[in-house]
């Protein structure tokens, strides 16, 4: 029941949620000095979560039937890591540059969204239904490892939301949080990494 | 994994912000409520006097009132206050008035300094609809309104070299600070704004955790700056120019020649540069807040 490989699989689901929700409250925190606190700006910020994460589930489900492991999904949390961590350090002069091009802060926070957190949300959303794959063995029970899953990842985007905006914005910079949350999806690859390892 | 589950939070925190109904209010009975996307803004009436307010609990102070026999007379305390601001800068030519509320401000502007082009910032459609129908506001050739977020306004009035004698910040309430208005960066974009003898005037709240941080940030962005507190008022103004103030004779001398000219609103302007405290002191180890760095909300609860 206990499997390591199920526990690391559960991990990803957890963590994943937990990233996206992080990293969609710190959105609101990086284009703010930009292009405001106007409700277009978090109306462009949830489209492009929303949009995002869509086109994960499609690609995630879509790989799942290639030979799914638990490496491959390692992969999928290094390579969100590697298109998170730029954003430290290229979101300022690419907000610079969208400012500059559209005037229209409506057109610019969400070009701004798509660029910045487009990237890493599409890697994350591919989890979910790679991660059922991973899980499932036989379809009457498709419906119940499916719904573990949700359960556990939307958990980790509740806890993600809160201990952002209650918590992280207070003790500690955008920046160091961003890097915080690269750091966490390295982590979570080699959870995987070592689910796929474990006896 | 649903989105519904995911965006709960988010849409938690526009509920919260959208939605706020209460049957009785701080002053008189209510006359008009209408929610807008950022708050619900509520006009209030006792007697002869029209408050503007952002919610409807008992403890929520008004953002904005009129007396109407009197309508030139400032009925807030911190309205009067902020036009201490002329004592650092009798003659402003131009004048950016960021936070509309019920326009009182710019409308005094306007009536004291024929002259002056005044810019209005507000961020919400429905206070300024407000602001024209119970409080008369009108935008003209030379009071002109700008619906936008301050900070988006600031960026692209700085990249179009657009300058300030006088720029007041009216952004900040009891209930709720936009976070983004209040950091180093944008202070300095605030300064880099102002002409070479102007001067920032900012409404801001004594009675919080987040006094200290923000005097630093203050400090930060400008050097020394000047506090003004009156006992008649929980408001703290900070007074802050990128020039260096002028001697307290020429205030003096200043206030003296205002005087009669405030007098139809209230103001007691000979009695304002006693509170000029020009040495504030705050905790100097308390951080500045930063883009990076702006839980203002998070701080000002009492610890």
């Amino acid at each position: 029941m206990f499997h390591a490989r199920t526990i690391a699989v559960h991990a990803a689901a957890f963590g994943g949620g937990f990233v996206i929700m992080s990293l969609e409250l710190l959105g609101g925190r990086v284009l703010a000095p930009w292009f405001g606190g106007s409700i277009h700006v978090w109306g462009s910020i949830i489209t492009v979560f929303m949009v995002s994460l869509a086109a994960g589930y499609l690609i995630g489900g879509r790989l799942s039937l290639r030979r799914p492991s638990l490496d491959k999904l390692a992969g999928a949390f290094l390579c969100a890591a590697l298109v998170l961590y730029p954003l430290v350090h290229l979101a300022e002069p690419a907000m610079r540059w969208i400012f500059d091009a559209i005037e229209d802060p409506r057109y610019g926070s969400l070009a701004a969204s798509l660029v910045l957190f487009a990237p890493p949300t599409v890697l994350l959303g591919m989890i979910s239904p790679y991660a059922v794959r991973l899980l499932v063995r036989n379809a009457p029970e498709s419906g119940r490892v499916a719904g573990t899953l949700y359960f556990v990842s939307t958990l980790g985007s509740a806890a993600g939301t809160l201990g952002t905006s209650f918590y992280f914005v207070l003790w500690l910079r955008v920046d160091t949080i961003l890097t915080a949350l690269v750091a966490a999806l390295v982590v979570l690859a080699a959870v995987a990494f070592a689910g796929a390892r474990a006896p | 994994m649903t989105p519904l589950g995911r965006h709960g939070a988010t849409a938690a925190l526009f509920l919260c912000l959208a939605a706020s109904v209460a049957a009785t209010s701080a002053d008189g009975r209510v006359i008009h409520r209408e929610p807008s996307l950022y708050q619900t803004v509520l006009v209030t009436e006792r007697g002869a006097t029209v408050c503007l307010q952002f919610e409807a609990r008992a403890d929520v102070r008004n953002q904005s009132c009129v007396d109407r026999r009197r309508p030139r007379r400032m009925v807030l305390p911190y309205t009067r206050m902020l036009m201490g601001s002329l004592l650092l800068v009798p003659d402003p030519e131009t004048i950016l008035v960021i936070g509309l509320g019920g326009g009182v401000l710019p409308t005094a502007f306007a009536e004291l300094l024929p002259d002056a082009r005044i810019d209005v910032v507000e961020i919400d459609p429905v206070v300024v609809a407000v602001a024209e129908r119970f409080f008369a506001f009108q935008a003209t050739d030379r009071v002109r309104l700008f619906v936008s977020d301050a900070r988006v306004f600031t960026r692209r009035a700085r990249a179009r070299e657009r300058r300030y004698d006088l720029v007041v910040l009216d952004a900040f309430g009891s209930e709720y600070i936009p976070e983004h208005l209040m950091t180093v960066e944008y202070f300095r974009e605030t300064r880099d704004l102002l002409t070479q003898r102007g001067v920032v005037a900012a409404n801001t709240f004594e009675d919080s955790g987040l006094r200290d941080h923000e005097s630093e940030t203050w400090f930060q962005a400008f050097g020394p700056f000047i506090e003004f507190t009156r006992d008649v008022s929980l408001n703290r103004i900070v007074l802050a120019s990128a020039a260096p103030f002028p001697d307290a004779a020429t205030v003096a001398e200043r206030a003296r020649t205002w005087r009669r000219r405030m007098e139809p609103y209230g103001v007691s302007i000979t009695d304002f540069p006693k509170t000029f405290d020009r040495r504030p002191r705050w905790d100097r180890a308390r951080e500045a807040l930063t883009d990076q760095y702006a839980p203002a909300n998070l701080l000002r609860s009492p610890r």
